[in-house]
């Protein structure tokens, strides 16, 4: 197959490199954009641009949005006493698409694993006890994944939150193991929030 | 749950390979080399695990190509496909379906005994613990999970222990659930001994019965295993792993008609316990209305012909579907209209079966 030009090589390049896309599919991928690159190539590089120059991690709970604060936690209506504990973002815009929750949330960015070197200081534990404290949190809930590490995670959070007057619940069981919150559908996660029980 | 149908592309000495199998046992005979045991191992790899040779998936593709390998399967009406490309993961897929290898233990209950195993009883206990774990996995499907998310905390743990690091809420979260799946699997494999037992007693057979226990390795119950992992932190640091736990029980055998532990049995006596064993498993799935699937590797060449015949009529009579393997016809003549035979060749490197064997 003939090459394109060296800068159409090189974004075919960049493209192979997100999530879900390989050298081919990233190819097709290009060509269609470029097909289209004043309906929808041209719109895409300045939203692209925008989002890269005005996207943060809330430096409350981990979000990301376009402040130092995000809007969740902006939001006073979100102040109901309970925060949602999350491992990732994804597991994040996941619950809020169900709808499921109304409180706030903290995003750890991960779960503990000696094995991956993530440390109870790698993850944003440490903050999590502070907001607990500043913000009258009744209720912390851990939705956190059914694997080892996330359930490894969850007992060292509870560990942590002992004493600090909120209690800590986690989601039902009956989230597959090894199952991701992102991979679940919406009624489900309803479901399990509804169930969730004393940690 | 029946196999009905097997192909094996690029699998070991297999370019392709296609057998169909109506439910009966199967003897499978042909010279050293021809890939007798390719086939039983294919089987092995419809369980989940690394199959009866333990392994690596990148060790199971077709050389010199070394490109991947295939098995389709007719599982009882379900199409289970497993295979591996280049370096990559073993991959399943049920019905089409990607699944988790933990999937398998549901839809098939698979035990072997291969040659390797004739020193089970006198080796490490690691065999032994694998050859339980096996048998206890097909009486709870569930057991291989609890089995891999207790040897993952265990893992995380053992990290810690080396790095001299981690706080005590970080071990302490870790033993947590090492004691909740140990517990499970602790659970699991003392069910698994009382079936065997209970398989053993009074059954009628030639095989001699074995009085089974599990070594002590700790308590086995989700608060007393905690605090068993908690109070040896410092022991376990020194030692650079986790001296307490399941992980650690050992499968003690006596052969009870005598009162002799496995291990000071002879040659014979070992192998007849461990068919003992797989038969009294078998037993006890049969008894449920399961139908486990038995790899037989080289067994009929080792006992004598009255202990054979028992083999083949006890296998006959628990309808199991027992594959068996074997260099000459001749060892399976006592199945002669009760099984199904095929005979296995190689030339050029590459294993077919020669249709049209059937022993009448
Ligand atoms: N990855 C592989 N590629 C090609 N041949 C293999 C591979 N692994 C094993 N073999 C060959 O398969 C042949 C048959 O093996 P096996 O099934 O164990 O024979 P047997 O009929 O004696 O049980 C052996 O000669 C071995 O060299
Ligand atoms: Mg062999
Ligand atoms: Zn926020």
């Amino acid at each position: 197959m003939a090459d394109g030009p060296e800068q159409i090589e090189d974004l075919i390049g960049l493209m192979a490199r997100l999530p879900g896309l390989g050298p081919r599919s990233a190819r097709r991928a290009v060509l269609h954009l470029i097909q289209k690159r004043g309906a929808l190539m041209a719109p895409l590089a300045a939203a692209m641009a925008d989002v890269a120059a005005t996207a943060r991690e809330c430096v409350r709970c981990g979000n990301i949005g376009n402040a130092d604060i995000c809007a969740l936690c902006r939001d006073p209506e979100r102040a109901t006493g309970e925060i949602c504990v999350v491992e990732t973002v994804a597991d994040l815009w996941a619950m809020e698409r169900g709808r499921a929750f109304s409180g706030r949330y903290h995003v750890l960015g991960g779960a503990l694993s000696a094995l991956d070197a993530v440390g109870p200081e790698d993850l944003r534990i440490p903050a999590l006890v502070a907001r607990v404290a500043d913000e009258a949190v009744r209720e912390v809930i851990l939705a956190l994944d059914a694997t080892v590490d996330g359930q490894t995670t969850a007992h060292y959070i509870a560990e942590q939150l002992a004493g600090s007057g909120a209690q800590v619940t986690s989601l039902a069981q009956g989230v597959p193991v090894g199952g991701e919150l992102d991979y679940l559908d919406d009624g489900t996660i309803s479901a399990a929030l509804r169930a969730r029980r004393q940690f | 749950m029946v196999l009905s149908g097997l192909s094996l592309s690029h699998f070991r000495s297999h370019l392709l390979t296609r057998i169909g199998f109506d439910g009966r046992p199967v003897a499978i005979f042909g010279a050293n080399g021809a890939g007798k045991t390719n086939i039983l191992e294919a089987i092995s790899l419809l369980s989940p695990g690394r199959g009866l040779r333990r392994a690596a998936p990148e060790d199971l593709a077709r050389r010199p190509e070394a490109l991947g390998w295939k098995i389709v399967a007719d599982l009882g009406g379900h199409e289970v496909e497993t295979f591996a490309q280049g370096a990559g993961p073993r991959v399943v897929r049920i019905d089409g379906k990607a699944a988790p290898q933990a999937a398998l233990g549901r839809l098939a209950r698979i035990l072997w005994l291969v040659p390797v195993m004739d020193r089970l009883w006198v080796e490490a206990p690691e065999g032994r613990r694998r050859f339980l774990d096996r048998m206890t996995l097909s009486f709870v499907p569930g057991h291989g999970e609890a089995a891999l998310s207790y040897e993952k905390a265990m893992r995380e743990r053992n990290r810690l222990l080396r790095d001299q690091a981690g706080d005590g809420a970080w071990f302490g979260a870790l033993e947590a659930q090492m004691a909740e799946h140990g517990a499970v699997v602790a659970a699991n494999r003392r069910v698994t001994l009382a079936r065997l037992h209970g398989a053993m007693a009074g059954a009628q057979t030639a095989f001699p019965a074995a009085d089974l226990a599990l070594s002590e390795s700790g308590p086995e119950d989700v608060a007393g295993l905690a605090a068993a992992l908690a109070d040896g932190r410092a022991r376990d640091m020194a030692a650079g792993r986790s001296l307490t736990g399941p992980h650690r029980a050992d499968l003690l055998a006596v052969y009870a008609a005598k009162g002799v532990p496995a291990a000071q049995c002879s040659t014979g006596e070992q192998k007849a316990l461990l068919i003992s064993l797989i038969l009294a498993n078998a037993r006890a799935l049969a008894a449920e209305g399961e139908v486990p699937t038995l790899l037989l590797d080289e067994v009929a060449a080792h006992l004598d012909a009255g202990r054979r015949a028992a083999l083949y009529a006890e296998v006959c009579g628990l309808g199991v579907q027992a594959f068996m393997t074997g260099t000459g016809a001749d060892l399976f003549e006592g199945l002669a209209g009760r099984a199904q035979f095929f005979e296995m060749r190689e030339a050029d490197g590459v294993s077919r079966v020669v249709e049209g064997k059937d022993v009448q």
